[in-house]
C-alpha cells in the first residue's frame, strides 16, 4: 500500500472552494443543533479571557488605591473564579467539539466505505487499492482537523477579539484606537506572510514531490542503475533535486524568520504606545494606570487569535485537497443496478441456460461472442480453453460481476436482470482460484461472519471437504488466528478453506475456479477428494485445471477466443482430434502420466 | 540517545553556524527579557511624576529593545534551522549513496515503500530534531534561567509564590504527556487496523460480492470506525484538559502576583511596575514550559528515526571492489567460465543453483531455458556480479570474476531484465542511460536494431516523447524494444537477455533476432526464453531443471533427446497451432 505513492496526493489547490464548502458543511447538518450551542457557547466563554484584565484595572484604581485589602481579596477571587469557570467550559466546549468532529468523520468515513463496497468491479479493475485506501483513511483523516478544531474554533478566535475590543473601548475609546493603530500594519503583515509563505511552501512541495518520485522510481529500478553502472551519475542526479528541495526550504525559513519576530515588534510597538500616549494620559490624570495596565494586558492577548486565524489558511487548504478527492471518489456511479422492481427468488433448481451472450470489458472488444448454452440442475459442467479464451469473464457475468451487452442470461429461466443481485449471489457461490482469506480467525474465514452459519455446520463443512484434520491439529483450531491473506497457511490448506467456506453456505449452484499452482501429492489429493465432494447434488460450473476434475465432468465446453468451440464429454472430445485434444496435449496429458 | 550520536559529525560540519546561532539565542533573549523591566520602570515613573520626554524614551526604549531581540530571533532562523535543512541535506544525500551501493539482496527484503519511508518520514523526524527541538530547547532553557534571575532579584518572595503552581504544571504536563503518547499509540494501532481492514475487504471485494456480504462488511466496518472514534474521543478527553489546565495554572500564577504584590504594594513594600514585570515575565514563560513537553517528543520521535536509520547505514555493501581487485582489467573479452557454481539467497534459503559447470566461449551465442523457478534468472544475475556465488568460482578471460574491477565488468554487460524497467524520461534518454553522453546517431541505430525506431516515429515527440504515465504508456512489446535498444547501446561484450521477447509478437522477435545475428558478431550473448523460436539457432543450448543443467547440446540434438526440451517443443508446436485456429 505504502508503494502506492502518486503525485495526485501532493498537489495543493485552493483554500476556498464554496462549492466543496457547502458540500463538506452538509456532513454537519445534522449536528446543526450541537454546532448552534456550541457556537452561542463560545461567545460566553470567549468573554472570561478578556474580563480578567478588566478585574485587574479595577483593582488597581480601586482597591490598591484606596489600600482595601478585602477588595483586593474580592477582585482575587473573581479572578480565580473566572479562571476556573473559564478552564471547565473551555474542557467541555473543546470535548463537544471534537465529539462533533469525530461523529461527522464517523459519518462520512462509513458513507465513503459503503459506497465504494457497492461500486463494481470495473471500478476495482481500474483503480489501485493503495489509492482507494488512501482515500478512505488518510484522506478522510485530513478533515478530521476541520471538523474537529476548524469550525468552531474560527468562532471562538473572532469573539476573544470582540470581546478584546469591547472592554478596551468600555474603557477608553482614544487610546483604543491609538494601540489598534497597529492593527493594519498587522493584518497587512499577516496577509503578505501568508501570501509569500503559502508560495514558498508551494513551491517545497513541488520539490518534495520531484524528491519522492525520484526516490520512488530510482529504488524500484535499481537493478537498471546497477547493471548500467550508473551509481555515481545517479547520485549528482540526486543531489541536484535534494539540493532544489534544500533552497525551497531554506528560502521558506525566511519568511518565517520574518514573521515572527515582526509579530513580536509590533506587538511592543502597541506597548511602547500605551506607555507614551496613556501615560501622558495618565499624567494628565485623564487615565488611570489601571487602565494602562489593562490595555499591555490586551494587547498580548489580541495578537494570538489573529496569528491562529491566519494558520487556520493550511488547514483549510489540505481540507480542501482532501475533499475534492473523496467527493470524486463519492461522486463515481459505476455500478451495476439492480432492477426497479426484482424478482422474488426463493428458491433454485440450478437450470442455468446462456443464449447468445456477447461480452465485452471495453467497448465493442468482444471477449465472448454468441455464447449459449444450457445446464441442467446438478450438472457439472468443465470450461476449458487456452490463456484468454474468455473462461474467467464467462464466470464474472453470471453473478453479474460485470453486466453483458448482448443475450440473456437465465438461472431457472429468469433473466438474471431482473433479479435482486443479493438474491442470485445468494444461490452460486464462487471459488475463485486464488484464495483470498481475511484476517480474522479459521471460523470467520469459513462463514465469512455470517451468524447464521453455526459453528456445528462450520465443523461439517470443514469435515466434508477434509479441511478439519488441519485445522484440528492448529493449537486454537477454528479460532486459530489467520494473519493477513493467509501468510501462515499453505496453499493447499488456503484452497480446502475456501471449499469448506462454499461448502458451508451450501449454494445451489458452485462456481469452481479451479487453482493452477502445483501443490505437493498429498494436498492434490485431498484437493481432489473435496472437490468430488463439493458437487455432489449442485450445478457447477468448473474451469477446469485438473484432468480429473474434467474426466469426471457430465459435459466439456471448449472455449477458443471467446466462442465455444467443441462440447461433449472426454472420450467424445478426443476423438474429435480437435482444439480439445491439443489442449488435452498440453495440459492435461502430464497429469495422466504422473498419476500412473 | 546514543543513536543521535551519529549526528555528531554533521553537527561538526556546522559548528561555526551553531555555535553563532546560540550566541544569537542569549543576545535575543537579553532583549525581550528587557523589556518588562522597561514597563515596569516606566510605570514607576509614572506614579512620580513622570514627564512626556520621559515616557517617550522609554516607549522607544521597548520598541527598541524588541528590535534588538527580533532581529537576533530572526538570525537564530537564520541559522540554527538553517542548519538543519543543510544536515537534512547531507544525511539524505549519505542515505542515498549509501543504498545505491547496496546489494539488490537489500531491494529485495525491503519494499520500496519501507525504504521510502525511511528516506522521508524518519529523515523529516531526524531534521525536526536537528531543527526545531534543538533551536527551542536552547532557546527555552536560557530564557527560563535568564527570568527567574531577574525576578528573584526583583521580589524573591513573590517568586517563590508565584512560581509556586509551576512545578505543578511541569509535573503535570509530563503525566499528561505521557498519557497522551499512550492513547495516540493506541489510536495509531487502530488506526492501521482499520486501514488494514479496508485493504483486505477491498482486495477481497470478489469475495464479499460473491457471498453477498456487503452489509457484514459494513456493520463490521461501521463498529470498528465507531471504536476508532471512541478511541480519538478518549484521546480527546486527555488532550482537551491539556491546555485549560496549562491556563489555570499559569493563570493562577498571574492572580497569586495581582494579590500578593497588590497586598505588598498597599503594604508599601512593592509597586505597580513590578506586578506589571512579574505578569510579563510569566507570559513569557508560558511558551516555553508548553514547548518543552513538545520538544521532548520531537527528541523522543528523532532517537527513534535516527535508530531506523543507522540500521540501514549499518548495513554492508558485500559486492564491491576491493584489495583483490586487479585495477590492471580494462576491458573484457567475453569468455565465461562457471566452476561448480551453487547458489542460494541465504542459508535458510533453498538451493536454486546447485553445482553448476558451464563454459561460454567468447563471441557464442547461447540459450537458457527452463521451467519458471528453474533459476535461470539467478543465474545471469551471477555473471554482473548483482549478486555473489555462494559457492564455486566464475572466470571471464579466465580471470576471477571478483577481480574484475565492478565498473569494467558492468559497462561490458548489456542485460535486458526480465521485467524491463524504464525511467519516466524521454525516449532518447532512456536508449542512452548506458552512455556517458548522449548520443543520438547511436540511438537511432540501436533502435533500428531492436526494431523499436517505428514505433517511435509515432510517438507525438519522437524521441523527446517522454515514457510513463506523465508521457505515453508503453506496451510491454515496446517496453521489452526499448529496453534491449538501452542495452545495445553501451556497445557490450556480453550482451544477456532475460525473456525479452515474451512480450514481442513471433514475427517482429525473428527481424531482431536477425538484426541482433549481425551486431552480435564477436560478442557473447546469453538468451533466456520460454520459446523456442528464439533459442533454436543458438550455438548451445541449456534447459536448467531445478538448479541444475538437464540437458545440453544443439537444437536438433535436443528434440531428438525426447527430454524436456522435447516436451517444451512440442507443446509449442501445439500453442501455435491454437493461436492460429480461427
Amino acid at each position: 500500500m505504502a508503494n502506492d505513492y502518486n503525485s495526485e496526493d501532493e498537489v495543493l489547490g485552493k483554500a476556498y472552494d464554496a462549492r466543496l464548502m457547502k458540500r463538506l458543511l452538509s456532513y454537519v447538518k445534522p449536528y446543526k443543533h450541537y454546532v448552534i450551542f456550541a457556537i452561542l457557547l463560545n461567545v460566553l466563554v470567549a468573554a472570561l479571557g478578556p474580563v480578567r484584565p478588566y478585574l485587574t484595572k479595577i483593582a488597581i484604581d480601586k482597591y490598591i488605591a484606596s489600600s482595601d485589602y478585602n477588595g483586593l481579596m474580592l477582585i482575587g477571587i473573581l479572578l480565580f473564579a473566572s479562571l476556573l469557570f473559564q478552564a471547565v467550559m473551555q474542557y467541555l466546549l473543546t470535548y463537544f467539539t471534537q465529539y462533533l468532529g469525530q461523529r461527522t468523520l464517523y459519518d462520512l468515513r462509513t458513507q465513503l466505505f459503503n459506497h465504494i463496497q457497492k461500486l463494481a468491479l470495473k471500478f476495482f479493475d481500474k483503480t489501485p487499492i493503495g489509492r482507494i485506501v488512501t482515500r478512505a483513511t488518510n484522506d478522510v483523516e485530513a478533515l478530521g482537523e476541520l471538523f474537529s478544531s476548524g469550525i468552531v474554533m474560527v468562532f471562538s478566535d473572532v469573539f476573544i477579539i470582540v470581546w478584546i475590543l469591547a472592554f478596551m473601548f468600555f474603557m477608553d475609546v482614544k487610546l483604543s484606537f491609538v494601540t489598534l493603530s497597529v492593527l493594519p500594519v498587522l493584518i497587512y503583515g499577516t496577509f503578505l506572510f501568508r501570501r509569500k509563505a503559502r508560495e514558498s511552501y508551494r513551491d517545497v512541495r513541488l520539490h518534495l514531490a520531484r524528491l519522492n518520485s525520484y526516490m520512488q522510481e530510482h529504488i524500484t529500478g535499481m537493478n537498471v542503475v546497477k547493471i548500467f553502472n550508473k551509481e555515481r551519475s545517479e547520485l549528482e542526479k540526486f543531489s541536484n533535486i535534494n539540493n532544489d528541495y534544500r533552497t525551497a526550504n531554506i528560502k521558506s525559513i525566511f519568511y518565517y524568520a520574518v514573521f515572527y519576530p515582526s509579530v513580536e515588534l509590533l506587538s511592543s510597538i502597541a506597548i511602547g504606545l500605551i506607555i507614551w500616549y496613556g501615560g501622558g494620559e495618565v499624567i494628565q490624570s485623564t487615565l488611570t494606570i489601571g487602565v494602562l495596565f489593562a490595555f499591555i494586558q490586551y494587547t498580548e492577548m489580541f495578537f494570538r487569535p489573529i496569528r491562529d486565524l491566519s494558520e487556520k489558511y493550511n488547514i483549510m487548504q489540505t481540507a480542501m485537497a482532501s475533499s475534492e478527492r473523496i467527493f470524486k471518489l463519492l461522486d463515481n456511479k459505476t455500478f451495476i443496478k439492480n432492477p426497479e422492481n426484482p424478482k422474488k427468488l426463493e428458491k433454485i433448481d440450478g437450470k442455468i441456460e446462456f443464449r447468445d451472450v456477447c461480452f465485452a470489458y471495453n467497448e465493442d472488444d468482444y471477449v465472448l461472442k454468441n455464447i449459449s448454452f444450457t445446464i441442467n440442475p446438478g450438472e457439472t459442467v468443465a470450461i476449458v480453453g487456452h490463456t484468454g479464451a474468455g473462461k474467467t469473464s464467462l464466470i464474472n457475468i453470471l453473478t453479474r460481476f460485470y453486466d453483458i451487452n448482448k443475450g440473456e442470461i437465465l438461472v431457472d429461466g429468469i433473466n438474471i436482470k431482473t433479479l435482486d443481485k443479493k438474491d442470485l449471489r445468494k444461490f452460486i457461490s464462487i471459488v475463485l482460484q486464488d484464495v483470498f482469506l481475511f484476517s480474522g480467525n479459521i471460523e470467520s474465514n469459513i462463514n465469512l461472519n455470517n451468524e447464521n452459519i453455526t459453528r456445528e455446520k462450520i465443523i461439517e463443512a470443514a469435515k466434508i471437504v477434509g479441511a478439519d484434520e488441519f485445522i484440528d491439529q492448529l493449537p486454537n483450531k477454528y479460532e486459530e488466528e489467520v494473519k493477513e491473506r493467509g501468510a501462515t497457511l499453505s496453499v493447499g490448506q488456503k484452497q480446502l478453506i475456501s471449499f469448506a467456506r462454499a461448502l458451508a453456505y451450501n449454494p445451489q449452484i458452485l462456481i469452481l475456479d479451479e487453482a493452477t499452482s502445483s501443490v505437493d501429492t498429498e494436498a492434490e489429493q485431498l484437493i481432489q477428494r473435496a472437490i468430488e465432494k463439493l458437487l455432489v447434488g449442485r450445478t457447477a460450473i468448473v474451469i477446469a485445471h485438473r484432468l480429473s476434475t474434467i474426466q469426471n465432468a457430465d459435459k466439456i465446453i471448449v472455449l477458443h477466443k471467446g466462442e465455444i468451440r467443441e462440447t461433449g464429454n472426454h472420450q467424445e472430445l478426443l476423438a474429435k482430434r480437435g482444439i480439445y485434444y491439443r489442449l488435452y496435449q498440453l495440459q492435461y496429458k502430464d497429469q495422466e502420466l504422473a498419476a500412473s | 540517545m546514543k543513536n543521535l550520536r551519529t549526528l555528531l559529525k554533521y553537527f561538526a560540519r556546522y559548528k561555526k553556524k551553531l555555535f553563532l546561532g546560540f550566541i544569537f539565542i542569549l543576545l535575543s533573549n537579553a532583549g525581550s527579557v528587557y523589556v518588562p523591566l522597561l514597563l515596569k520602570d516606566s510605570i514607576n515613573a509614572l506614579q512620580h511624576n513622570a514627564t512626556e520626554a520621559q515616557l517617550l524614551k522609554y516607549a522607544l526604549f521597548i520598541v527598541g529593545a524588541s528590535l534588538f531581540a527580533g532581529i537576533f530571533r530572526f538570525l537564530i532562523r537564520e541559522t540554527i534551522i538553517v542548519v538543519s535543512r543543510e544536515i537534512e541535506y547531507d544525511l539524505r544525500r549519505d542515505f542515498w549513496a549509501h543504498i545505491q551501493r547496496l546489494p539488490l539482496r537489500f531491494f529485495q527484503n525491503n519494499s520500496t515503500g519501507n525504504i521510502m519511508a525511511h528516506a522521508t518520514n524518519d529523515i523529516n523526524a531526524v531534521r525536526m530534531f536537528l531543527g526545531p527541538a534543538v533551536m527551542y530547547s536552547v532557546d527555552t532553557i536560557t530564557r527560563l534561567l535568564i527570568v527567574l534571575v531577574i525576578l528573584l532579584m526583583l521580589n524573591a518572595e513573590l517568586t517563590i509564590y508565584a512560581l509556586l503552581p509551576l512545578p505543578f504544571l511541569s509535573i503535570l504536563i509530563y503525566k499528561v504527556g505521557k498519557k497522551i503518547h499512550e492513547k495516540f499509540t493506541i489510536i495509531q494501532e487502530k488506526f492501521s487496523q482499520l486501514t488494514t481492514m479496508v485493504q483486505e475487504s477491498f482486495s477481497g471485494i470478489r469475495v464479499v460480492k460473491s457471498y453477498v456480504r456487503e452489509q457484514s462488511e459494513m456493520d463490521r466496518y461501521a463498529m470498528e470506525s465507531k471504536d476508532y472514534m471512541k478511541k480519538e474521543l478518549a484521546l480527546v478527553k486527555i488532550q482537551a484538559f491539556f491546555m485549560p489546565i496549562l491556563f489555570l495554572i499559569t493563570g493562577l500564577s498571574i492572580i497569586i502576583v495581582i494579590w500578593v504584590g497588590g497586598t505588598k504594594t498597599i503594604n508599601g513594600t512593592m509597586d505597580l511596575g513590578e506586578i506589571a514585570a512579574f505578569i510579563v515575565y510569566l507570559g513569557i514563560l508560558i511558551w516555553p514550559m508548553i514547548a518543552l513537553g513538545w520538544v521532548i517528543n520531537l527528541i523522543q520521535q528523532g532517537e527513534a528515526s535516527m535508530r531506523r536509520l543507522n540500521k540501514i547505514f549499518n548495513q554492508s555493501y558485500e559486492i564491491e571492489d576491493d584489495e583483490n581487485t586487479d585495477h590492471s582489467i580494462k576491458n573484457i573479452h567475453g569468455e565465461i567460465d562457471l566452476r561448480k557454481v551453487s547458489f542460494r539467497y541465504s542459508e535458510v534459503h533453498p538451493w536454486i543453483l546447485k553445482d553448476v559447470d558451464l563454459k561460454i566461449s567468447a563471441g557464442s551465442t547461447i540459450a537458457i531455458m527452463g521451467y519458471t523457478g528453474s533459476g535461470k534468472t539467478s543465474f545471469i544475475n551471477l555473471i554482473p556480479r548483482l549478486y555473489d556465488c555462494t559457492e564455486g568460482e566464475i572466470f571471464i578471460d579466465g580471470k576471477n570474476l571478483k577481480q574484475i574491477p565492478l565498473d569494467v565488468l558492468r559497462k561490458n554487460i548489456g542485460i535486458v531484465p526480465q521485467e524491463p524497467f524504464l525511467f519516466s524520461d524521454t525516449v532518447m534518454n532512456n536508449i542512452s542511460y548506458g552512455l556517458k553522453e548522449i548520443d543520438p546517431k547511436r540511438v537511432y541505430e540501436v533502435s533500428g536494431i531492436a526494431y523499436f525506431d517505428k514505433d517511435v516515429e509515432d510517438f507525438p515527440l519522437k524521441y523527446n516523447t517522454i515514457v510513463g504515465e506523465r508521457g505515453i504508456t508503453f506496451s510491454g512489446g515496446q517496453k521489452q524494444r526499448c529496453s534491449i535498444a538501452r542495452a545495445l547501446a553501451t556497445d557490450p561484450k556480453i550482451l544477456i537477455l532475460d525473456d525479452s521477447f515474451s512480450s514481442v509478437d513471433t514475427n517482429t522477435e525473428e527481424e531482431i533476432l536477425k538484426n541482433l545475428k549481425r551486431f552480435m558478431n564477436g560478442r557473447t550473448s546469453i538468451f533466456i526464453s520460454h520459446r523456442i523460436s528464439t533459442v533454436k539457432d543458438a550455438d548451445h543450448i541449456i534447459v536448467l531443471h531445478e538448479g541444475n543443467i538437464a540437458e545440453q547440446g544443439k537444437h536438433e540434438e535436443l528434440v531428438a533427446r525426447d527430454g524436456i526440451y522435447a516436451s517444451l517443443h512440442y507443446k509449442q508446436l501445439l500453442e501455435e497451432e491454437l493461436e492460429e485456429l480461427k
